[in-house]
């Protein structure tokens, strides 16, 4: 992944709008958080395959950048984005990581559902 | 001190490539090394790690794909010829049916034999997975007849086991092999950084942080997990 360039995110975002896309939102500040780093407890929440539909999307901030898809009922959102990249397939992968390059955020938009397994995958 | 000798045939039962190395890769090379046959049943790719690599080296989609080949890279180092992928996914093994996993661990064990299995301590593996995984293979293990069923090896993550389990009932050195333990645990490239920065400090001091590191890695501890029935 690179650092974002807002440009070809907001780009890469409005390619997505209007159809359906395939959405995988997380965030996780590890499951080791409260065993290991001192923090009161381990949280993370992930969607894989949400379907949704957008009018509007945005990037916003300045490292680290926010995104914010606007859908006919709800919003979408993410806050603590740093890089991003746009894979052979496609598909528009936004994450932010912490300065040991630890995920921390992901939000990522794809055509196509999100393989459930490498293994599935290869086959 | 235990010794490692021979055994029949081993079988590690984790839900993440990385598992069998970090904090167990001494003792499986000590009994590849002495002739054991191995096996590895692994439930996950690790998809969801948070580690990438420092500077990363992945992202959330090549994450796995990268995770199978460190881990193929560290059972060969390991001695281990006999890797069973599950294709679960990462953080969601708890929320499947137990009975069925412990199917599929079942057919493995009755396919290899295992003399000892290796797995966490049930219920002090502090990741949700590691709990479900050593559930799944003590659920297998109990459906078979008793003379028919491996010693169950458990190590626990909870910090200071021994208030809860005793003294551990192995403990094993793992100096001889420690370079090629090593080895094993930085195979798993994307995850060791992030997890060991620390100790990768500590190498590169060399001198007394380096001695010191090399003290604490190289002993591994293990709990007997004992059915009650």
């Amino acid at each position: 992944m690179k650092p974002i360039d807002v440009q070809a995110v907001q780009a890469a975002l409005n390619r997505f709008v209007g159809d359906d896309v395939y959405l995988h939102l997380e965030t996780t500040n590890g499951a080791y958080a409260a065993h290991r780093f001192g923090q009161p407890m381990a949280v993370c929440a992930y969607i894989r395959n949400g379907r949704i539909r957008f009018e509007r999307a945005a990037i916003a901030g300045n490292r680290p950048y926010r995104v914010g898809l606007k859908m006919d009922q709800g919003w979408v959102y993410a806050e603590g984005l740093t890089d991003y990249e746009v894979d052979e397939k496609g598909r528009l992968l936004l994450a932010g990581h912490d300065d040991e390059g630890r995920l921390a955020v992901a939000l990522q938009l794809s055509r196509t559902p999100w393989p459930m397994s490498a293994i599935e995958e290869e086959a | 001190m235990a010794q490692v000798e021979k055994t029949r045939h081993l079988l590690l039962v984790y839900p993440h490539p990385d598992d069998e190395s970090f904090g167990k890769a001494g003792t499986v090379i000590l009994f590849t090394r002495a002739g054991t046959p191995a096996t590895l049943i692994c439930g996950t790719l690790g998809e969801l790690g948070r580690n990438m690599g420092n500077p990363p080296i992945a992202n959330r989609e090549t994450l796995p794909k990268i995770r199978r080949k460190e881990l193929e890279q560290a059972c060969e180092i390991l001695g281990i010829r006999d890797l069973r992928l599950l294709g679960l996914r990462d953080k969601t093994i708890e929320f499947e049916d137990p009975e069925r996993i412990a199917d599929r661990i079942e057919a493995v064990i009755r396919e290899v034999k295992p003399s000892i299995l290796m797995t966490y301590y049930p219920k002090l593996g502090v990741h949700p997975d590691h709990d479900a995984m050593s559930n799944a293979a003590v659920i297998a293990v109990k459906r078979l007849p008793k003379e028919e069923r491996p010693v169950i090896w458990g190590s626990a993550v909870v910090h200071e086991p021994e208030k809860i389990l005793g003294d551990p009932d192995f403990v094993i050195d793992v100096s001889s092999v420690l370079e090629q333990k090593l080895a094993a645990m930085k195979a798993h490239r994307s995850q060791f950084s992030g997890i060991f920065a620390r100790v990768e400090e500590a190498l590169a001091a060399g001198g007394e942080a380096r001695e010191e590191v090399m003290r604490l890695l190289a002993t591994e501890r293990y709990w007997i997990y004992r059915l009650d029935d």
